[in-house]
């Protein structure tokens, strides 16, 4: 990661409000922000490694363990509970044997907790690995879950 | 033939790549735009005709050949006749849904750039005159007037300036924002330059959530294919990380620096310190999307539509459990029955309506009761509720109001900074007592969450902080625990640094007071006082 992270700085440059950009191009490139790359980033940047470990752990979007095969992102706000959301979030979990907020034992699929991704006439409503999905019904979940089992 | 499909994400969560790529494979010239803003009609499909775009929605990939012989059941006529659209006044969303988001040629054919145009053959004064006069006040929520916001930073004396955008629409039932930002980038731009012209200005950002991919990717096109028609000024898209709170303007510079999104104390006021301490205008999506109309077309002209002291028009968003939800911009003074009942056409369920939200996870919940209340900022706030970003999410009859209340405390506690205490801990205390509340209260028909299936969250960091008296030392009666809520939700009120912490009373006792028999009381307030 030495690496993406010199070449990335070179290209961005090194001000300290690159904090969020260059964790997101690192999160994009490996999937999540291992813990073992905070020294090199605090480094780069010239932060101490609290602070960099605290930006982390602030954001939800910012992973520090890879994530599943496959990421539901699933809306729990208002909107789509109005709409039956939390009947869908239970079946969800039972269909796709996981609980919100959590990764499978197999690595092949994590559930996570949205709170609202502005398709809020047509919910319940997911990003079903970066795809938006509306209207979310049992028919349409299970072609989901068949998705993701591939 | 040329035919129109929407790209926009709600059109693509409904199918609208599908059907785009059915009309392309059938020889058809399709342009992508943005969403009309109707979703009950999405995908639509608009056809170009000698006699205009007559529009079909909605329409499968299978439906190609009925469309264009024009015989397919769901022939809508012309889009912008349907009574959904014709009551509307879009001075905003004129051009969304109507043209190819990132042409230039489109946008200006359709009277941008004007507003920049007549802005810089002003003076910066006459343009925040021209703001001022428009009445125009910030469409986030808090209803500041912008042109007041403006002449602060044109008077703060400073090299360096900045232009920020809060385009962090996280509330619920809300998304005029994205639909602007994917429908009409180059008006956001427009209004931005304009804003720079007027406070000398050279930089801006425009802060999205990473929950809008499809604004992100959008607005950096536009950003860069108009640069040289807003040059000296320049633009960057700043992508958020999933925080709710960077909606707070003061935690969204924090964002931008690189840091926690941590609420800072006011004053000092962005306008005077913001963005690395400088002189910041920071405005909502709506607000500087408002700007080129009221440049090109006069503060009068905006100022003319509207209700007391809330002038022009709102973007209104229909959300939740409705029949025809989506966007509807009008002046200001609509009901929020008529909005409701008449433009929304009811639940999409069809079961009576039993509340409405309005302004995201922070507004109150009002009843049928209610409906009489016009669109303005200061009758909601007589009321006891926000119109904030103008998002009204319908729920029918099967919702249960304390696990409403519930869930706003919740989501507090999950999206909290954690800068001050009422909102970091008060959360959840909040959480506990509706916990407390919802078991005392005579069982209810309303399902209970599977405790198996809640976030695990709750299993983790909040699980230590929950519960962590005993039982037996609290009074746990519903009398006892309804005024300690009302205790709390006063502390947190008047006692938190934003609106977080200080708004999510709203809701909670908007739900309590409006709705007591959810909350286990023996019967409505107004009869017990009798």
């Amino acid at each position: 990661m030495e690496e993406f992270i010199a070449a990335w700085i070179a290209r961005h440059g090194a001000t300290r409000d690159r904090l969020l950009p260059l964790l997101h191009a690192m999160q994009e490139e490996a999937g999540h922000v291992d813990d073992a790359w905070v020294p090199g980033i605090a480094r780069a940047l010239n932060l101490s490694r609290a602070d960099v470990h605290g930006v982390i752990t602030f954001y939800h979007d910012f992973r520090r363990a890879p994530p599943g095969r496959h990421v539901v992102k699933l809306c729990r706000a208002e909107s789509c509970q109005a709409r039956g959301g939390a009947a869908i979030e239970a079946s969800a979990a039972r269909r796709l044997g996981v609980a919100m907020g959590e990764t499978r034992g197999d690595g092949q699929v994590a559930l996570e907790p949205v709170y609202c991704l502005g398709l809020c006439a047509i919910g319940p409503n997911a990003l079903v690995d970066g795809r938006p999905v509306a209207r979310i019904d049992a028919d349409m979940l299970e072609r989901i879950a068949l998705e993701v089992a591939a | 033939m040329r035919v129109f499909v929407s790209r926009d994400m709600a059109s693509v969560a409904l199918g609208a790549d599908d059907v785009a790529r059915a009309f392309a494979d059938a020889g058809c010239d399709v342009v992508r735009t943005g969403s009309r803003g109707l979703f009950s009609i999405e995908p639509l499909v608009e056809v170009e005709t000698d006699d205009g775009r007559i529009g079909f929605g909605p329409v499968g990939p299978g439906d190609v050949a009925a469309v264009l012989d024009g015989t397919h059941a769901t022939r809508l006529g012309k889009v912008e006749e349907l009574a959904f659209f014709a009551g509307q006044q879009r001075f905003t969303f004129a051009r969304c849904g109507v043209i190819d988001p990132l042409s230039l040629e489109d946008y200006a054919a359709l009277h941008g750039w004007q507003g920049l145009a007549a802005a810089r053959a002003q003076a910066p004064q006459a343009v925040v005159d021209t703001v001022k006069a428009s009445g125009l006040r910030g469409r986030g929520g808090a209803g500041f007037p912008t042109g007041i916001k403006w002449q602060t930073v044109l008077d703060a004396p400073a090299g360096d300036k900045f232009i920020v955008c809060n385009a962090d629409e996280g509330d619920s039932g809300t998304f005029a924002d994205r639909m602007l930002m994917e429908g009409d980038p180059y008006c956001l731009i427009e209004g931005m330059a304009i804003a720079a012209h007027a406070v000398g200005a050279g930089h801006g950002y425009i802060y999205i959530r990473s929950e809008y991919p499809f604004a992100i990717y959008t607005m950096r096109l536009a950003i860069e294919r108009s640069a040289h028609l807003v040059a000296p000024f320049t633009l960057e898209v700043r992508e958020g990380a999933g925080a709710y709170v960077c909606g707070e303007e003061t935690a969204l510079l924090d964002s931008i620096e690189g840091k926690r999104g941590q609420v800072r104390a006011k004053p000092p006021l962005p306008a005077l310190k913001g963005l690395f301490g400088q002189p910041t205008v920071i405005n909502n999506v709506l607000s500087l999307a408002a700007v080129p109309f009221i440049l090109a077309e006069g503060a009068d002209a905006y100022a003319a539509v509207g209700f007391g002291r809330s002038r022009g028009t709102m973007p209104v968003q229909l959300a939740g459990n409705v029949r025809h939800g989506g966007l509807y911009e009008i002046g200001f003074g609509i009901t929020l029955g008529e909005l409701v009942n008449d433009v929304g056409g009811g639940t999409a369920s069809g079961r009576p309506v039993r509340a409405v939200q309005v302004g995201g996870p922070l507004g109150a919940y009002f009843p049928p009761s209610m409906f009489h209340l016009p669109f303005d900022y200061e009758a909601f706030a007589q009321a006891g509720g926000l119109i904030g970003h103008a998002g009204i999410t319908v729920f029918d009859d099967s919702v249960d109001m304390a696990h409403m209340a519930r869930f706003a405390m919740e989501f507090c506690a999950a999206e909290s900074c954690g800068k001050c205490t009422p909102c970091r801990i008060g959360s959840t205390r909040g959480v506990e007592i509706m916990d407390r509340i919802m078991a005392q209260r005579a069982p209810s028909a309303a399902a209970q969450p599977d405790p198996g299936l809640l976030p695990s969250q709750e299993h983790g960091s909040l699980a230590k902080a929950l519960y962590s008296r005993a039982p037996s030392r609290i009074d746990t009666s519903l009398d006892a625990q309804t005024s300690l809520l009302r205790d709390l939700c006063d502390t947190m009120k008047y006692g938190s640094l934003c609106a977080l912490g200080g708004f999510t009373p709203y809701p909670v006792l908007s739900a309590l007071d409006h709705f007591p028999e959810d909350f286990g009381a023996r019967a409505p307030i107004k009869e017990a006082a009798e």
